[in-house]
């Protein structure tokens, strides 16, 4: 059951699981802050995603835009896809029983994969001869560049939702939003606009994270359930609303991925990590560094 | 009271209590003429196909019935059911081709098999709640298929295939005619549905209601959540079962794509929801209407490639959920109380 591998392959194992990591943690943070602020869950995350990809794929093939130049555009798409999806669905559901909560954007998510298989076919898709691409050496470990790239600036861009977060006026609102909704309303925060933001920044993380996925990752309407997926468990170890828990579980997450896979069998990585999820919720319900 | 008053109040009253004892008539009358069409479906449609749709009609309406007594009762909601479904089918086809055992034996046992894997798996997650115990069992189911496509024992992903038989009852095979195979899942959602009907109107039902709206309040009350939420569980996922044997049966074919998949896991919830959940009528309302929806879809769009039927069903679940959570029976209820003003 168990195969032991050589030092070398466990070495290159764990740094692009590292590096898939901080892209992981780029997608659960989205997720994370949503909950934060309003205790729902978006069921359709992965297909955000998606959409993402596929955003920066059509820019790719109809006007030649290098995924590296389409995450503004995927960013701004995804971030009015959030904000239109809290005002059109999620402000209506807010006060309604949970089976509502949870089936509001569950069906978003399939109304939205099978609108993707609709107009654009069950087939794989990928960007060819994007601007970086082949491997790069680390250390004497070799790992793709478009993997460097993408986590790299995944790490910028979770800085950057850090600082925003923390440091600026309208984050400091959203955080206060998140803490306690009332006292927020009556220190004159407009909260239904905080919700609306917060559903739009969390959307346009994962529209960043999809666009750098683009340049390496396989595109078809179904790539978003396996990240969503991850992202659930990576949003549960690292505690729900805490934004440094979901770059530290990202990480575990990735590496465990990896060890999952080259430990037991390449089948079983995924049930690894959803073992972690199981284990977490159950032991220490409010994740590593959660709040709640 | 004058007289006149006591005229006034008689005449007002005589008409109404006429009515409303002809309008408590409607429902049995209503039930008798839709046992009597299904008894009688077989009979006028002979062809194969619309005996198989309707069969499968039976066996969705009875997965959605069992998961509402779960989600829509008690709150629960569960998004990898096919767990159940998948343990039994494979339960009583194992036990067939090994050791010969009989299907309705294999049944009882998948059942079983079942109840233990529900209170299994109930026990630790019912300490979460909500969006938690969603995500959890999404986990499980997705843990529980990739196990099964990599059991070489039940198959693997080949899948299993049951033996051939001669038609007879005893071994729950029929090769010439669908018609015993409609009956006998008529029956099973007949049994569905009158479990169902005695949790609504007992005390269990009432625990039900009582933990799904209030878990604290159903608590400081006196009743045990976590033995009721399993009570639950465990009633459901035996009905789940019964009708994974069935389906081993019929379709006479096994493979962990085909019965432990997350999209039969989210088919039995958006019947039920679409239908109406938390009641009597709606997950046979939603796979009555959905299920030969998308046949029709298939066939006029072509395939599953174009998704059409998961579009109408995703449109549909958010609709529902946005503007009407009780579901089409809950609409139908709301027309009917504005129209006759109960």
């Amino acid at each position: 059951m168990f195969t032991v591998p050589p030092p070398e392959v466990l070495a290159q194992g764990i740094l692009s699981g590292i590096l898939m990591g901080f892209v992981y943690a780029l997608i659960a943070v989205g997720l994370s802050l949503i909950f934060g602020l309003m205790e729902i869950v978006n069921f359709a995350h992965g297909e955000f995603l998606m959409l993402s990809m596929y955003t920066a794929f059509w820019a790719w093939a109809l006007f030649g835009l290098d995924p590296l130049l389409s995450v503004p555009l995927c960013a701004a798409a995804l971030f009015l896809l959030g904000w239109l999806t809290y005002a059109g669905i999620i402000r209506r559901v807010l006060g309604g029983p949970m089976l509502a909560q949870i089936f509001a954007t569950f069906g978003l998510g399939i109304f939205l994969r099978a609108a993707a298989q609709f107009l654009w076919t069950p087939d794989f898709r990928q960007v060819g001869r994007a601007w970086v691409q082949g491997p790069v050496n680390i250390l004497g470990i070799s790992v793709g560049l478009p993997q460097v790239v993408a986590s790299g600036a995944c790490l910028v861009a979770f800085g950057l939702l850090y600082w925003f977060i923390t440091k600026t006026e309208t984050g400091m609102a959203l955080e206060a939003t998140a803490e306690d909704r009332q006292a927020a309303a009556l220190m004159g925060i407009n909260t239904a606009r905080m919700f609306a933001l917060g559903w739009g920044i969390g959307s346009a993380c994962v529209g960043v994270a999809g666009a750098f996925l683009a340049s390496f990752f396989y595109i078809f309407p179904q790539v978003g359930f396996l990240f969503a997926l991850i992202a659930y468990v990576i949003v549960a170890l690292g505690g729900f609303g805490s934004i440094p828990g979901s770059l530290v579980a990202g990480l575990i997450i990735g590496v465990v991925e990896v060890l999952g896979g080259l430990f037991i069998a390449p089948a079983f990585k995924y049930v690894a990590v959803y073992l972690i999820y199981l284990l977490i919720v159950l032991v220490r319900p409010q994740g590593l560094l959660g709040k709640f | 009271m004058t007289t006149t008053e006591q005229f006034e109040a008689v005449k007002t009253e005589a008409p109404r209590r006429a009515r409303t004892f002809a309008r408590a008539d409607v429902p049995t009358i209503l039930l008798g003429l839709l046992l009597l069409l299904a008894l009688l479906f077989p009979i006028v449609y002979r062809l194969p196909y619309p005996r198989d749709l309707a069969i499968r009609v039976l066996l969705y309406a009875m997965l959605a019935q069992a998961w509402n007594i779960l989600a829509g009762y008690c709150g629960q909601i569960s998004l990898g059911y096919a767990v159940f479904f998948g343990a039994d089918a494979y339960t009583s086809s194992i036990l067939q081709t090994t050791i010969g055992w009989n299907p309705w034996i294999g049944l009882l046992m998948g059942a079983a098999v079942a109840v233990l894997l529900s209170l299994l798996i109930g026990y630790p997650c019912f300490r979460l709640r909500g969006h938690y115990f969603a995500i959890a069992t999404i986990a499980i189911g997705e843990i529980v298929q990739t196990l099964a496509i990599n059991w070489d024992f039940i198959g693997g992903a080949r899948g299993l295939s049951l033996p051939f038989r001669k038609d007879s009852l005893l071994v729950f095979q029929f090769q010439t005619s669908k018609y015993p195979y409609y009956y006998i899942i008529l029956t099973l959602f007949a049994l569905c549905m009158l479990v169902s009907w005695r949790i609504e109107r007992t005390r269990l039902g009432f625990y039900f209601r009582a933990i799904r709206d209030d878990p604290e309040a159903a608590q400081s009350v006196g009743i045990s959540i976590t033995r009721y939420k399993l009570v639950a569980m465990a009633i459901s996922a035996a009905f789940v079962a019964a009708a994974g044997s069935f389906y081993a049966q019929y379709v006479l074919y096994l493979d962990p794509d085909s019965v432990f998949p997350l999209s039969l896991s989210i088919l039995i919830c958006v019947l039920a929801v679409v239908g109406g959940t938390g009641t009597l009528w709606g997950p046979l309302v939603g796979a009555a209407l959905m299920v030969p929806l998308s046949e029709y879809t298939r066939i006029h769009f072509g395939g599953t490639g174009r998704a059409v039927d998961l579009l109408i069903y995703g449109g549909l679940l958010t609709a529902v959920a946005v503007f009407q959570p009780s579901g089409l029976v809950g609409l139908a209820r709301a027309w009917w109380r504005r129209r006759w003003r109960f």
